[in-house]
């Protein structure tokens, strides 16, 4: 059952420099927003860039991008299962009790 | 009469670098889901204690949290690139990159250190009068402080013993440009850890 | 026939190979066994240790019917019945229940049903067993050490976990380690299903324990480690101080009882998502048929893991939840009945019009579609949210949940074991001796068990020491039946011991069976098959089966 070899691409230097400084800028936005009142939207906000940066480095650094489709799918149930469990929990929690 | 044909496999190789690289993401969303868990009981407490959670978040000091955060997002670079330098046959240069990354797992570590004794020093510890007296959205949000920190740190130490057999193994050349999948593994998991680290900094360090 | 060639109606004598029990031994006696990364030596090594924690857990269930004979004081204290049954719990469901059939039987046919040589990691399945007898070890110190084995019953509920002077955190401990016993098994079968799999074996031509071993992977690698960091975090509660669930410290209880069960529903379906693949192999080969709905029965699975992990909450109904989660979680909870009824339809449906023979396997594969159904009807009847107010916390969730874990997954544990007995050690059973042991256990079962439901819609609470007197009777019958049950047990392990070393030599189908285990020796070859087989046919493939008189002994 062999993959057909997207496994043989390999990530050059400058790609992965490219995303570490969108990374870096991307750290700045975050430390600048949290200055500001946003109110409820301040969360969304921070959440928000962090999950840009965390998907950057799973799709560039841990080479989802790259790799068979199976582990993009994996990795999909993966975060599915805990935002369920998340949103799950919270019909308990935002709900009149 | 049911009868099955025969093909000459070969059934002694037991390479396959597809499968461990299977097996090393499933033993990462283990990872992920035991961290996930506790970023849920995080939710459901800012939540339920949000302004108190914003108070004792003052307590943090976002310039060490956000040095941190540059340091591991450095030290994925410097992983990933390193795979890439051994893929291309420059193993030199593949060392390089990965005692670039173990030096800057120490530094996070030593970040830490600091970072932690100068909360003990306030005594801002687990189980200390000093927390127990405050509110009980600040001790709650201690808690899950150096619960998570803490476990990250961990994390990072273990993956810093993993690095350190790595370099060892290239050095070898045990991991080499032909059989590199344990430095990917590897990778992927100081990337995870990369990952956390992303998160809890924000959650931690920059509430309003 | 020659050597190489796979047939099914072959006595598959093993003259000619050394079968796994006498390979070439890398190391001498005991370390030939617990070093092996053999599957199918690991598989037997789970088996024992299993066993011997099963029997421990029956000692503590025997001892606390002994204790409910009577109202008050009958041979034990309270505070020591509360330990007895948190040691039961903890031991029959992390030791015996929740690993039972993955370790034991997932472990010795996975390959060999793929047509595989081994797992797709095989030092890390040793590492799986290790991990499970250090696991059990930890958490059965508690009964030495001083204060005595927790007092906090399996599920470990915030406040009193942290505050009870007794052994908490061996057992949260010991648990924990077994969590990543569970969590490395599954990530080893899912492994091996994606990458081992035979030429031709196709993802819907691999036999239904197969599919239920790839459900419950699922549910083991992304379930458990909640409960990992849920124990994780008591234990460093209790040890340290901090604040996370204690009330005290502003901490949640509620949330605690949500990430427990986050897990601990999941974990249920991990108990019963192999029996039920057990129960898919066993059905066809006694009704000499074909599965009916094969893939069905195969998403089902997928089905049960999936929505299985979203009714958690059903067992919260009445701490206080909104009323939002209440009525989803009764809804969620009324839909993950639908796939495990398909399933039984199915078995029942492959019944009719079949060639029925009653042979060991096949009273115990009959006995759990018939528990299951009773454990799995009241298990619905206790997710409606009116009844549940009035029988939660009572003996109608204790009969459930012994109707579907006992009798249902044990009863799919001792199925398996009579099923694939020939198999694993080369010998056949005495069949008269164990449909007699069925017949003790089936009938112990219910009397011990079917009580329990009356009981509880009758009021009486779980987990107490003393009963109103209106109970006594039942209490009684009941308690005839944990004898009458455990004499069935005795029987049937003595059966299968003596026939370990007395056993007629069973030939390598002893059954008529068509999915690939039986192709090959009884017991098998170190490296299950000559040459790795191509596979043509579909699993339960009797289209074209003919069975030879003298093989059918």
């Amino acid at each position: 059952m062999e993959h057909k070899n997207a496994h043989n691409h390999i990530v050059g230097y400058g790609t992965y420099i490219f995303v570490w400084l969108t990374l870096v800028t991307l750290t700045a936005l975050t430390v600048t927003a949290a200055s500001f009142d946003l109110g409820n939207f301040s969360i969304v906000i921070a959440l928000g860039i962090a999950s840009i940066k965390g998907l950057l480095v799973l799709l560039v650094f841990m080479h989802l991008k790259f790799d068979d489709r199976i582990f993009r799918i994996f990795t999909f149930v993966a975060f599915l299962t805990l935002t369920i469990f998340l949103v799950l929990t919270f019909s308990d929690y935002l709900f009149t009790r | 009469m049911n009868q099955v044909a025969e093909v000459t496999a070969h059934s002694h190789i037991h390479r396959d670098d597809v499968g461990a690289k299977i097996g090393m993401w499933l033993f990462l969303f283990t990872e992920l889901i035991l961290f996930g868990g506790m970023f849920l009981a995080y939710a459901v407490y800012r939540f339920s204690y949000r302004d108190y959670f914003a108070l004792a978040s003052k307590e943090l000091d976002v310039f060490i949290g956000l040095i941190n955060t540059l340091v591991l997002l450095t030290s994925s670079l410097t992983m990933a690139m390193s795979i890439t330098a051994l893929r291309k046959g420059s193993k030199k240069l593949s060392l390089v990159f990965l005692g670039s990354t173990i030096f800057f797992a120490l530094l996070f570590l030593v970040n830490k250190y600091f970072e932690w004794s100068a909360k003990f020093h306030h005594g801002l510890f687990p189980g200390s009068n000093e927390l127990l007296s405050l509110s009980r959205g600040e001790i709650i949000y201690f808690g899950l402080y150096y619960v998570m920190t803490g476990l990250h740190a961990l994390h990072v130490i273990v993956g810093f013993v993993i690095l350190a057999f790595m370099f060892v193994f290239v050095v070898k050349g045990k991991v080499n440009q032909d059989y590199y999948i344990m430095l990917e593994n590897s990778g992927l998991y100081w990337h995870l850890v990369d990952i956390i680290w992303i998160f809890l900094f924000p959650l931690f360090y920059l509430i309003h | 026939m020659s050597a190489t060639t796979y047939s099914y109606d072959g006595n598959g004598s093993n003259s000619n190979h050394l079968d796994y029990l006498h390979s070439p031994k890398k190391y001498k006696g005991i370390f030939n066994w617990i070093f092996s990364t053999d599957h199918k030596k690991i598989g037997i090594l789970y088996l024992i240790s299993m066993l011997t924690f099963f029997a421990v857990g029956v000692i503590f269930g025997f001892l606390m019917r002994l204790e409910l004979i009577a109202p008050g004081r009958t041979i034990m204290d309270a505070q020591t019945y509360n330990q007895i049954f948190t040691l039961h719990g903890v031991i029959m469901i992390f030791l015996f229940i929740i690993p039972g059939l993955p370790a034991v039987f997932g472990n010795f046919f996975l390959p060999i049903m793929i047509g595989a040589r081994d797992v797709a990691f095989p030092r890390l399945n040793l590492f799986s067993w290790w991990l499970f007898v250090i696991g059990g070890f930890v958490a059965v110190t508690s009964l030495f050490l001083p204060g005595g084995p927790a007092d906090t019953g399996w599920t470990f509920y915030i406040p009193y976990s942290v505050r009870t002077s007794t052994n908490v955190i061996p057992a949260l401990m010991g648990a924990f380690i077994l969590g990543f016993s569970s969590i490395l098994t599954g990530l080893n079968f899912i492994t091996t299903i994606h990458r081992l799999r035979a030429p031709g074996m196709s993802w819907f031509k691999m036999p239904l324990f197969v599919w239920s071993l790839y459900a419950t992977g699922w549910v083991q690698i992304l379930a458990t480690p909640i409960v990992g960091i849920t124990l994780l975090l008591v234990s460093i509660e209790r040890w340290f101080g901090v604040g996370i669930f204690d009330p005290a410290l502003g901490g949640d209880p509620i949330l605690y009882q949500h990430l427990f069960w986050i897990y601990s529903h999941p974990a249920v379906y991990i108990m019963i998502l192999p029996a039920m693949g057990v129960i898919s192999e066993i059905i066809p080969v006694f009704a000499r048929r074909t599965i009916f709905g094969y893939r069905f029965i195969a998403f089902s699975s997928i089905a049960i893991a999936l929505v299985g992990s979203l009714v958690w909450a059903h067992h919260m109904f009445t701490v206080g939840m909104s009323g939002t989660a209440m009525w989803l979680f009764s809804l969620l909870t009324f839909l993950v009945a639908i796939p495990s009824a398909i399933k039984v339809f199915n078995w029942v449906a492959t019944l009719y019009k079949g060639s029925i023979e009653l042979e060991p396997p096949m009273l115990f594969a009959l006995a759990f579609i018939f528990n299951f159904s009773i454990g799995g009807f009241t298990g619905l009847m206790q997710g409606a949210l009116s009844l549940n107010i009035h029988i939660h916390d009572t003996y109608f969730i204790v009969g459930h949940f012994h109707y579907v874990m006992f009798g249902g997954t044990g009863f799919g544990i001792f199925a398996a074991l009579h099923h694939w007995f020939p198999k694993m050690f080369g010998r056949m059973y005495n069949k008269r001796v164990a449909k007699v042991s069925w017949l003790f256990m089936f009938v112990g079962f219910h009397l011990l068990y079917f009580p329990k439901f009356i009981m509880g819609y009758q009021g009486m609470p779980r987990r107490y020491y003393d009963f109103l007197p209106e109970f006594h009777t039942y209490q009684i019958i009941s308690t005839i039946g944990s004898w009458i049950l455990i004499i069935g047990l005795v029987i049937m392990f003595i059966n299968l011991i003596v026939a370990l070393r007395k056993g007629k030599a069973a030939p390598s189908n002893p059954w008529g069976g068509a999915t690939l285990e039986w192709a090959i020796p009884s017991p098998p070859t170190h490296e299950n098959f000559e040459k790795i087989p191509v596979i043509e046919k579909e699993p339960y493939d009797y289209s074209h089966y003919e069975l030879e008189e003298e093989v059918k002994n």
